[in-house]
């Protein structure tokens, strides 16, 4: 079989599936990421608390999550969630194994690795936004959620960006590893052709030029949302 | 559920027999990534048009796609050509070991290639203009002023690269190299206590990484001795003296 029909999209060719595992690499990245913005933002505000409690605690979660290989975190997801899910099933009277979604457990499992990063991110964000402006805006009379809202979320957002696109290829790449729980996303796929056509080398050169072209594009993406992030912005390193 | 303290150790026991495996792929994989990076490194820095666009279209690539793909490419995707299988490289591609080695290796390269690139870039141009005007020129330059000082700079930014490398290497028991994940794997699949075995895991990797960040922490500050302030038995004899004269008023 010539590769045109292999990797085409005719009634044999790999194609249609090979997008289909794209866009589900793509589906688990976003979960992941929204998981991660959420429970990175908790764990950031957690590390910049005043109290000493709070801090180890952010502090323990992203050694842990950042310091331990991706692999073991979902491992631990996938077997761990679906042990816990067996014991609810025989409490319920079902019998063997229940297995977690995988899709859930890799979002989960790339998502709290996610939020380790993320968290340092928003605090460094945090941590650059001029001490001035936050007197400046109590001093006028707002409250800690006007604040919030009005001065530290628009600018976080803004110079976090950088640091969230980084997290952004991380966790594409993270997703990879999902393939090992049986979830059909774009790693899965290649090795699932690889093995039925024999035709390793051709499946694995396409599943990397797929990857390449999603963090190429979302390269693109970040960049465009950075330069219009800091629109208002005076550039400082602009020649004169 | 109480602390199986047995089991614990068991598995720390069997963990800890695999740890060789993970140090030498570490150890290996760094050193092969380090040479193919300083060869990169010179590339993009040569002001070769095609080098330049050779180096940058390695760190593309291997940046931009996973490891794991790259792992399978090298060990299942090689072996499918009678070429290689009859060539003179097959016993090194045949032994997933070995394969898991060369992938780390050049995903690692990639990364490493930027790291230097931008610790040489951020030498001040001044110190080489300066060694330039003393007489150093081509090697003796390299090796007096843009090795140490670039060395020096990348040293954070490596920091991290090497702790990503440590977790990396877990992946190789995806290709059926037996290191520490891949035991722990084993472990979990045939008792699904997934927690204890994912708290001793972990423990080993933190206190692998913890110990290469302190130690390139050390590197770092004994490359730095200019940086440090000054001890403080000569900050509070400078700030001693003025407090005396005022006393003789």
């Amino acid at each position: 079989m010539d590769a045109l029909a292999q990797f085409g999209f005719g009634a044999n060719g790999w194609g249609k599936l090979l997008l289909a595992g794209a866009s589900v690499t793509l589906a688990v990245t976003l979960a992941s990421l929204a998981i991660g913005a959420l429970l990175g933002s908790v764990v950031a505000a957690a590390k910049l608390s005043t109290r000493l409690s709070l801090r180890v605690a952010g502090d323990l979660y992203t050694t842990v999550f950042r310091g331990v290989p991706e692999l073991l975190v979902i491992y631990l997801f996938y077997f761990g969630g679906s042990s816990v899910l067996t014991s609810l099933g025989r409490l319920f009277g079902a019998e063997g194994f229940l297995g977690i979604p995988t899709f859930l457990a890799g979002a989960l499992a790339v998502g709290i690795i996610s939020a380790a990063y993320q968290a340092e991110v928003f605090r460094g964000a945090f941590q650059a936004i001029p001490r001035g402006q936050i007197e400046a805006a109590r001093a006028v009379g707002m409250g800690p959620f006007l604040l919030f809202r009005r001065v530290i979320v628009p600018q976080v957002f803004r110079l976090a960006l950088p640091g969230l696109g980084n997290v952004w290829q991380l966790s594409l790449k993270d997703s990879a590893l999902i393939s090992v729980t049986g979830l059909a996303e774009l790693m899965r796929t290649a090795q699932v052709g690889a093995g039925s056509t024999h035709d390793y080398f051709g499946f694995y050169i396409a599943g990397a030029v797929l990857y390449l072209a999603m963090t190429a594009v979302s390269n693109r993406v970040f960049d465009a949302a950075e330069t219009r992030a800091g629109r208002g912005l005076r550039r400082t390193a602009t020649p004169a | 559920m109480g602390l199986d303290l047995p089991f614990l150790f068991d598995t720390l026991r069997q963990l800890l027999a695999a740890l060789p495996v993970t140090l030498a792929l570490f150890v290996l994989s760094i050193s092969f990534g380090a040479v193919l990076a300083l060869g990169l490194t010179a590339m993009r820095l040569s002001g070769i048009g095609i080098l330049d666009r050779l180096a940058r279209a390695y760190v593309f690539v291997f940046r931009g796609s996973p490891l794991l793909i790259q792992m399978f490419f090298v060990y299942y995707g090689l072996a499918q050509f009678p070429a290689v299988r009859h060539g003179p490289l097959w016993p090194v591609l045949r032994d997933p070991f070995a394969c898991a080695v060369i992938a780390l290796a050049l995903c690692t390269a990639g990364y490493a290639t930027e790291i230097f690139r931008g610790a040489i870039l951020a030498i001040p141009h001044q110190q080489v203009e300066a060694a330039r005007a003393a007489g150093m020129s081509g090697w003796l330059l390299l090796r007096r002023m843009i090795l140490p000082i670039g060395l020096r700079q990348a040293l954070p930014a490596y920091s991290t690269e090497l702790i990503l490398m440590v977790k990396s290497t877990s992946l190789a028991s995806v290709i059926t190299v037996i290191e520490v994940s891949g035991v722990a794997q084993h472990i979990i699949a045939q008792t699904y206590r997934t927690m204890e075995v994912f708290l001793c895991a972990a423990m080993i990797y933190l206190v692998v990484n913890f110990t290469i960040a302190r130690l390139v922490a050390l590197l770092e500050h004994a490359l730095t001795p200019h940086l440090r302030g000054q001890p403080l038995s000569v900050i509070a004899a400078a700030a001693a003296v003025p407090v005396e004269r005022a006393a003789l008023h």
